[in-house]
């Protein structure tokens, strides 16, 4: 900074600290909830320190699930979320890249109206079409199946519009030099342009896995079978078991759980997350 | 935003873009016209009879206090949400701002609660503030305060504002973070030689200097506020006590899907598709500005 | 090998914009070619129209005696040197050159051969393997002039290659350009606003102008009987003084607007009209003695370059009168307000129509 005053950078790495201790606090009762057993937090008060039931309670859940809750393993929850988390990423990055492609560099009738029926899409969150969109999904014979969690989603405005954004800063020349070196749409498009997103692609694909991931409403709705339940929702059915307050340790054990893999991949790929945030903003 | 390249093989074209449109009219335009046909339909719960009704739902719909009072408090909810929020990252970054060394390890610490699912987040707040088990209900108790988000409907407000809060401060935190990072320093160092001691600074150059971000910040914000908390609430207070945390998200879904009241749900779509329609065109009027300097 | 043929070439935008008002010339086979004018001249646009990256609205281009108007860029046998080089980031240095040749299914050898003769040309041996983030300016330059090299074109295309690089760079590349183009014998179409480039390197050039050829013909020719007077104006460096005249009665000479001043030279007898301008290039003023002087000047400033030194002043006795620009021997000592008388050669006076701007023979 500009001039030196020790008092206040003081001051804001005492803020700062506040800040982390905000925000680590919830992480760190859940994280001590779920390693002890279940008489230690009905007792009335939660410790603020580890137990020792961490191997148990985790492998409990992870095999076999809460009983309360219908007994659904939470590995297979887990399962059931990467893949969900796993076909949306790609899905969306591959359906928008191509479209993205089209529309930057082909000139072809319908043009502007394929990008207004996808800017549209901006305006149209599951959560202001929820009973149609389930009808449809419905008719088609989607329910309880990975393409009706996945594909319904995976159509992105901005996904496309980020890759739209990234091809206009190509220098054209680029272009230019691999028609004059003889390379037609689809050799341009793999040998070119597809190595040049790469950092995009990344940047990308860690947001959107973290969106799929963390998807609530739309599994809610879309699966009734148990088999197909991802871990978000999974913990809505432990919660909420009727007329009981609910396994607390195992359930804060499913949040640890719920919550680990998008975490880590901030944490590792935090450069590639920030860039793919800041740049939803242009 | 056309390239002085550009390939006319037609075909290729249409099929390059053929799985999105597809998508997007079957899973997207269909049902919200869809919403938009049936929000003019009555029609009874078993489906059999349905009625042309002009605007009878939206008319009946804005004349219901129930439905008068979840927008109120949606609006109050938002707007606790997005001050909240906002004001925390803005202190947060402001200081990581300051910190030359160390504040990369700051932004690690802070970020990651937005890798968190809003329901689990939920959950954890919940947890937190258990009338008879959690830490936290335990310390206003100490405090004299009897916390019962299960009876008292503002506690159950403020606990589900805290928790949509507290995920969200990492994003705003990572967009003045970026923000403040790219207000040039020899600005700083103008004010600073003109006089301006470091609040000063901050009050008439560099919160003006931020505003776009904090422009771009308070619609991103609204939009989560109305329709990414669903899982919050649905997790959690279900919309209770008496219906003190039902906002409009969550009383599309649970008339639509519980109440089976299929105009009036639609009806209530349609209202929301109006909202986000409005704050994306104020977005992009904001972005046009921004082209334009 | 291949010459080039333009008949009637014309180019009209979508919107409207006439860019190439009609080009007809002959390109022999291994010539070198500069095609030079302002921004916006049509300059760039009548390359890639060689390069089939524009299309030809009007008229036909010819390589060889192969119509090319529709051929694909790829299938024209043509190579081109981008003005940012267009190296493609993420490829290294070999691939960069190999890729054209991949695309037309060279063998693997061959193209190895082909890549290792032109890095040994270009001195890019033991680079092969970085990519152009890694090199220099000149570098990607050379990386560029390969990646051209490598494909043995008919025709090699330049589209201001050198303007991105610093002065210094650009006077070496320039003479590697020239050297390398004569060792190739490939014929070539250069395209440039600097017309230091053209004359130097050019066996003829293109002079354009708002779409159209001014001038075609070798740099020489061009500097010393300019056909317009924009061609006079652009080539040569400090530019032609232009001066406004009126033919005087006995037509025996020149008197110039605003000024008592009559230059005893005699117009092309074709100058029907009255209205000329003159054109002397600053190097052509010879300081004198004020008797033998057919121009009076007086000085405002002196730019002193060392060898020479440019002398600017007005025309003695004009109040408003025109600029004239003098290049004088550096050794010389002239201060501003001082009178200089000057005389030129008859030969190197230029005589311009004034309305439509066409040199008067």
């Amino acid at each position: 900074m500009v001039e030196n005053r020790p008092w206040l950078t003081a001051l804001s790495h005492i803020v700062l600290s506040l800040g982390v201790l905000i925000t680590a606090l919830p992480i760190w009762i859940t994280f001590v909830a779920s390693t002890h057993p279940v008489e230690v937090l009905m007792s009335g008060r939660t410790p603020l320190w580890p137990g020792d039931h961490f191997l148990q309670n985790y492998t409990t859940i992870l095999g076999s699930g809460m009983e309360a809750a219908g007994g659904v393993p939470v590995g297979m929850m887990m399962w059931n979320s990467l893949v969900m988390a796993l076909m949306i990423a790609v899905g969306k990055i591959a359906i928008s890249i191509i479209a993205a492609y089209a529309i930057v560099y082909f000139r072809f009738p319908l043009r502007m109206t394929c990008f207004w029926i996808i800017f549209i899409t901006l305006m149209l969150p599951v959560e202001v079409r929820i009973l149609p969109t389930f009808a449809v999904v419905a008719d088609l014979g989607m329910l309880n199946s990975y393409w009706g969690l996945s594909v319904p989603l995976i159509a992105s405005a901005t996904a496309t519009f980020l890759f739209r954004q990234f091809f206009l800063t190509v220098p054209e020349e680029l272009a230019e030099a691999a028609r004059i070196d003889g390379a037609g749409p689809l050799k341009f498009f793999r040998d070119i342009l597809l190595p040049l997103s790469r950092t995009n692609i990344a940047a990308l694909f860690v947001i959107l896995f973290i969106y799929g991931w963390n998807q609530y409403l739309w599994p809610l709705l879309v699966t009734t079978d148990e088999s197909y339940y991802t871990i978000v929702m999974g913990i809505q059915r432990m919660v909420a078991v009727p007329d009981s307050e609910p396994v607390w340790h195992e359930v804060m054990a499913t949040s640890m759980l719920a919550m680990l893999p998008p975490v880590l991949v901030v944490i590792f790929m935090q450069r590639l997350f920030v860039k793919g945030l800041i740049e939803q903003e242009k | 935003m056309e390239k002085r390249v550009t390939f006319s093989r037609r075909g290729l074209a249409f099929a390059l873009v053929a799985p999105q449109i597809v998508i997007t009219l079957v899973f997207f335009i269909w049902p919200a016209s869809q919403a938009l046909y049936q929000s003019v339909l009555l029609e009874d719960a078993f489906g059999l009879s349905r009625k042309f009704v002009w605007f009878d739902n939206f008319t009946s719909l804005f004349s219901d206090s129930i439905y008068l009072a979840s927008f109120g408090r949606t609006i109050g909810f938002s707007v606790a949400t997005t001050a909240l929020s906002l004001g925390i990252a803005l202190l947060l970054a402001a200081m990581a701002d300051r910190i030359i060394k160390g504040a990369t390890t700051y932004r690690t610490l802070v970020i990651w609660p937005y890798a968190i699912a809003p329901a689990v987040a939920g959950v954890l707040w919940f947890f937190m503030f258990n009338p008879s088990i959690g830490i936290l209900a335990y310390m206003l108790k100490a405090l004299g305060y009897d916390w019962n988000h299960y009876l008292d409907g503002s506690d159950a407000m403020i606990l589900i504002i805290l928790a949509a809060a507290w995920k969200q401060v990492s994003y705003n935190f990572l967009f003045f973070l970026a923000g403040l990072q790219a207000i040039p320093r020899s600005l700083i160092e103008a004010a600073a030689i003109d006089g301006a001691g470091p609040f000063k600074r901050f009050r008439t150059i560099v919160f003006p200097l931020l505003s776009p971000t904090t422009f771009f910040l308070l619609v991103v914000n609204i939009v989560y506020a109305f329709f990414d908390t669903f899982g919050i609430v649905h997790a959690t207070t279900s919309g209770g006590p008496a219906q003190a945390t039902t906002i409009l998200v969550y009383k599309v879904f649970s008339d639509g899907f519980i109440g089976l009241d299929l105009g009036g749900s639609a009806a209530q779509s349609v209202v929301l598709m109006a909202i986000v329609i409005g704050l994306t065109v104020v977005q992009f009027r904001y972005i046009e500005r921004k082209v334009a300097y | 090998m291949a010459g080039l043929q333009f008949t009637g070439v014309r180019k009209t935008y979508p919107n409207g914009f006439r860019a190439i008002h009609g080009v007809d010339t002959t390109v022999a086979d291994g010539e070198f070619i500069v095609i030079v004018g302002p921004s916006g001249c049509g300059k760039s646009t009548l390359l890639r129209m060689v390069a089939g990256l524009e299309t030809v609205t009007e008229g036909e281009i010819h390589i060889g005696d192969r119509r090319v108007n529709e051929l694909e860029p790829a299938d024209r046998n043509i190579a081109m040197v981008f003005q940012n080089y267009a190296l493609y980031p993420h490829m290294s240095v070999f691939d960069n050159m190999a890729y054209g040749l991949r695309n037309r299914r060279t063998p693997k050898e061959e193209i190895e051969s082909r890549v290792a003769e032109a890095s040994r040309i270009l001195q890019l041996d033991g680079m092969l393997d970085r990519r152009p983030s890694q090199l220099s300016g000149g570098q990607r330059q050379r990386v560029a002039m390969g990646r051209a090299i490598v494909r043995e074109p008919e025709v090699f295309l330049f589209d201001e290659p050198l303007s991105n690089l610093d002065a210094k760079l650009r006077v070496q590349m320039r003479l590697e350009i020239k050297r390398l183009q004569r060792d190739l014998g490939t014929t070539s179409l250069y395209v440039t606003h600097d017309q230091v480039e053209a004359m130097t390197l050019a066996d003829r050039l293109i002079v354009m102008n708002a779409g159209v050829a001014e001038q075609i013909g070798t740099p020489l020719d061009v500097y010393t009987e300019p056909a317009t007077v924009f061609v006079a104006g652009f080539i040569g460096s400090p530019a032609m003084n232009f001066l406004p005249g009126t033919t005087t009665t006995d037509g025996r000479g020149v008197t110039l607007d605003g000024s008592s001043q009559t230059l005893p030279v005699a117009p092309p007898s074709s100058a029907s009209r009255d209205k000329i301008t003159v054109g002397i290039r600053p190097e052509h003023l010879e300081p004198t003695s004020p008797d033998a002087a057919s121009l009076a000047l007086s000085v405002d400033l002196v730019e002193a370059l060392g060898a020479d030194s440019l002398v600017h002043g007005q025309l003695a006795g004009t109040t408003q009168g025109s600029a004239v620009t003098v290049r004088v021997d550096g050794a010389r000592r002239v201060a501003a307000g001082e009178a200089l008388s000057l005389a030129v050669a008859p030969e190197h006076i230029h005589f311009f129509d004034a309305d439509d701007g066409r040199r008067l023979v």
